[in-house]
């Protein structure tokens, strides 16, 4: 029995290691940071505000992690936001009822996600491309849909779902941080506690050996391209009603936000690796990090820099972990011989 | 394998007796990938011809030419790394950059010569693709990640240095502005350095022996570097290229507008991984050739000028466009499993 001193070095480090801890560490520091440099971050108004401008990014990030744990990729996320929001303006506008607009708009996305999913699964076809395409469609449809036209004055019962807070909860949570919070756990469970959810880390691993051990991969798949889109659908919704407007650029390249948050959360871009809290985190960290430049009066427009600094950080910061690893094994090597 | 060889995969002589002269010629039609998007193409300049004959006038074909050069300028950038089994996000980044700090020069330095102005471009591209390439191929990391990243930072520093400002057409030499308007023969004198351009690439991707281990590495980069293949260095370069690439577009986009500001070149990555999808070249690298993502390219751009002569809704190109990636994405899928099977019922016949 080796004594808990005499393991080596990185056996120790690997729980400090995990970038779920590290990723904590720094949503804690950008806390920190945050409420020492100007004492308006750590208020509630301001976490309100804070919910209100992520929200909708915040859920779609949640399917994003399903996808590209499952080793693959959803780039048309936005596309299928802004198709729901032209939809929901242009039904509106043509004087259809709010509740069978609702599930007019879920079937549209969970059949723009089932597009997607069978031309991966069934033709084969690289994900990448596939949605690179489906994003260009979907946004396409939305043009179509709309025109060059905008779509406001929504009854203010649902426009207050994007700008009102939960009840009991003193003005501090807004509806989408809410269903985040929901659609988070759900999530965590599926993933980490069900069968399925080590379907979705093997066939990640690799699709081969899934196939081979019963998985049913394709069928899996598909079906996370169809919650995609359906999630997509409810965040263009979501969107439509915060802003009040319904026009067809709603959400334009927030793919690649979404993707860049799944990422620095620590999901592998290769498939097979990455956690749920991971990436609560990463929304925290993201929206954190925003939020805070935005109060220390940073151009805010420029807040991609310090996104992509932080992506960079997602993926050299692991392998400087193996890096540290693999020095400290040939340290000991040299010291044994 | 296919592709390491030679795109025109060399007969073995009983394979060429054995076959007829014409059924060898259509054979080889129908294995060069890019015929398939000749066809798409013609097919879509005649039915549109047809419909409206003004789309054959000279000031629309010369309209089109020109309005193809950036995007198939990136796209034989994007080509050289997605051969390789990589991909460049950022490129619509640095085509910003490069747009704004490019012509920038001319206002405090009015006499500055213009191919000045084109090397400061291509230095600042070229800056941004050895960051690229060096994160890639030193730090081993994703590519897909680090240029999504680079992405994010180099429009952050355009937006930084540029942001509320604004390069307008008076401030540029009119020399600058006649280079998308002057042509040759009728023909634009940008599509032709564009055109010799992208044939220096194809020619090297061909020929050179760096430029078919692209390929090779692209097929299976393990072993590739089993082979002796410095696949790090050769990645690199293809990253470099792409960066300097995508700067000197900057540059001739700044021509083409005359009015720039920070968010040039926006989302032009994925139109130009668009065209070079279209172009046939494999998203998962080892396949293509930069002719194809070229006349992808040509593709995309006439489709939108065809839409427009049409008097079709301009609403409608971008769902045409997605439409028409998906498509060539599935054809050519399906082209290349048919011909690998025949190509392996062929062997085994052989045998």
């Amino acid at each position: 029995m080796r004594s808990l001193t005499d393991r080596p070095l990185p056996d120790l480090l690997r729980p400090a290691l995990r970038w779920e801890t590290g990723l904590a560490v720094a949503v804690i520091l950008i806390l920190v940071i945050g409420s020492a440099a100007t004492p308006a971050f750590l208020t509630g108004n301001n976490l309100f505000n804070l919910g209100l401008s992520n929200g909708e990014i915040a859920i779609m990030t949640l399917p994003m992690t399903l996808i590209i744990i499952s080793g693959e990729i959803d780039l048309s996320v936005a596309s299928i936001l802004g198709m729901s929001s032209a939809l929901l303006g242009y039904l509106w506008s043509k004087g259809w009822p709010m509740p069978a607009i609702f599930v007019f708009v879920a079937v549209v996305g969970i059949l723009a996600g089932a597009v997607n999913g069978v031309l991966v699964t069934r033709l084969r076809l690289p994900s990448l491309a596939v949605t690179i395409g489906t994003l260009a469609l979907y946004r396409g449809i939305a043009t179509i849909i709309l025109g060059p036209n905008t779509v406001s004055n929504f009854p203010t019962a649902y426009t207050n779902l994007g700008i009102n807070s939960v009840p009991f909860t003193g003005n501090d949570m807004t509806w989408s941080t809410l269903i985040f919070i929901v659609l988070a756990i759900i999530f965590g469970v599926v993933l980490h506690a069900t069968p399925l959810g080590r379907s979705i880390y093997a066939m990640g691993a690799s699709a081969e050996a899934a196939q081979f051990a019963g998985i049913r991969v394709k069928r899996i798949k598909t079906g996370l391209y169809m919650l995609s889109g359906l999630i997509c659908a409810l965040a263009g919704v979501l969107w439509t009603f915060r802003l009040d407007t319904a026009v067809q650029n709603n959400g334009l390249g927030l793919e690649l936000s979404v993707v860049a948050i799944v990422l620095l959360a620590g999901v592998s871009i290769f498939g097979g690796k990455g956690s749920i809290i991971g990436v609560v985190l990463g929304v925290l960290a993201f929206a954190g990090i925003q939020n805070a430049l935005l109060l220390t009066n940073f151009n805010q427009e420029a807040t991609g820099i310090v996104t992509g600094a932080l992506l960079l950080a997602s993926v050299f910061l692991p392998n400087a972990g193996l890096f540290l690893s693999s020095a400290s094994r040939r340290i000991r090597r040299l010291s044994q011989s | 394998m296919r592709a390491v060889l030679s795109p025109r995969r060399q007969q073995r002589p009983d394979e060429a007796a054995s076959r007829t002269g014409s059924a060898a010629l259509v054979e080889r039609v129908f294995r060069i990938r890019e015929s398939g998007i000749v066809v798409v193409l013609a097919v879509f300049v005649a039915i549109t011809a047809a419909i409206q004959p003004r789309f054959l006038s000279a000031t629309n074909i010369q309209f089109i030419l020109v309005d193809t050069t950036v995007i198939a300028l990136l796209a034989l950038g994007e080509t050289m790394v997605v051969i390789s089994r990589n991909v460049d996000l950022s490129i619509g980044s640095v085509l910003g950059l490069s747009a704004y700090a490019s012509s920038n020069l001319f206002g405090p330095h009015p006499g500055i010569p213009i191919p000045v102005v084109f090397l400061a471009g291509l230095g600042i591209g070229l800056a941004c693709g050895v960051v690229n390439g060096f994160m890639v191929a030193a730090g081993r990391v994703p590519s897909l990640v680090v240029t999504l990243a680079t992405l994010y930072i180099i429009r952050g520093i355009d937006i930084l240095l540029f942001s509320g400002k604004q390069v307008v057409s008076a401030s540029l030499p009119d020399a600058f502005l006649q280079i998308p308007r002057s042509t040759t023969l009728g023909i634009p004198n940008v599509a032709i350095a564009v055109a010799v351009v992208i044939g220096m690439g194809a020619y090297y991707l061909r020929t050179y022996r760096s430029g078919r281990e692209l390929y090779a590495i692209g097929s299976n980069p393990e072993a590739a570097r089993l082979a002796g293949i410095p696949v790090g260095r050769r990645v690199f370069t293809a990253f470099a290229i792409s960066g300097a690439i995508a700067g000197l577009a900057g540059v001739l986009w700044a021509a083409q507008y005359g009015t720039i500001d920070t968010s040039a070149g926006t989302g032009y990555e994925l139109q130009a991984i668009s065209a070079v999808v279209v172009g046939g070249v494999a998203i998962f690298g080892g396949s293509g050739s930069v002719i194809g993502a070229a006349l992808g390219a040509l593709l995309l751009s006439t489709i939108t000028t065809a839409l427009y002569v049409l008097g079709i809704s301009p609403f409608w190109d971008q769902a045409i466009w997605g439409f028409l990636l998906i498509v060539a994405i599935a054809l050519d899928r399906t082209i290349t499993v048919r011909l690998t099977s025949a190509l392996r019922k062929r062997r085994t016949r052989h045998a």
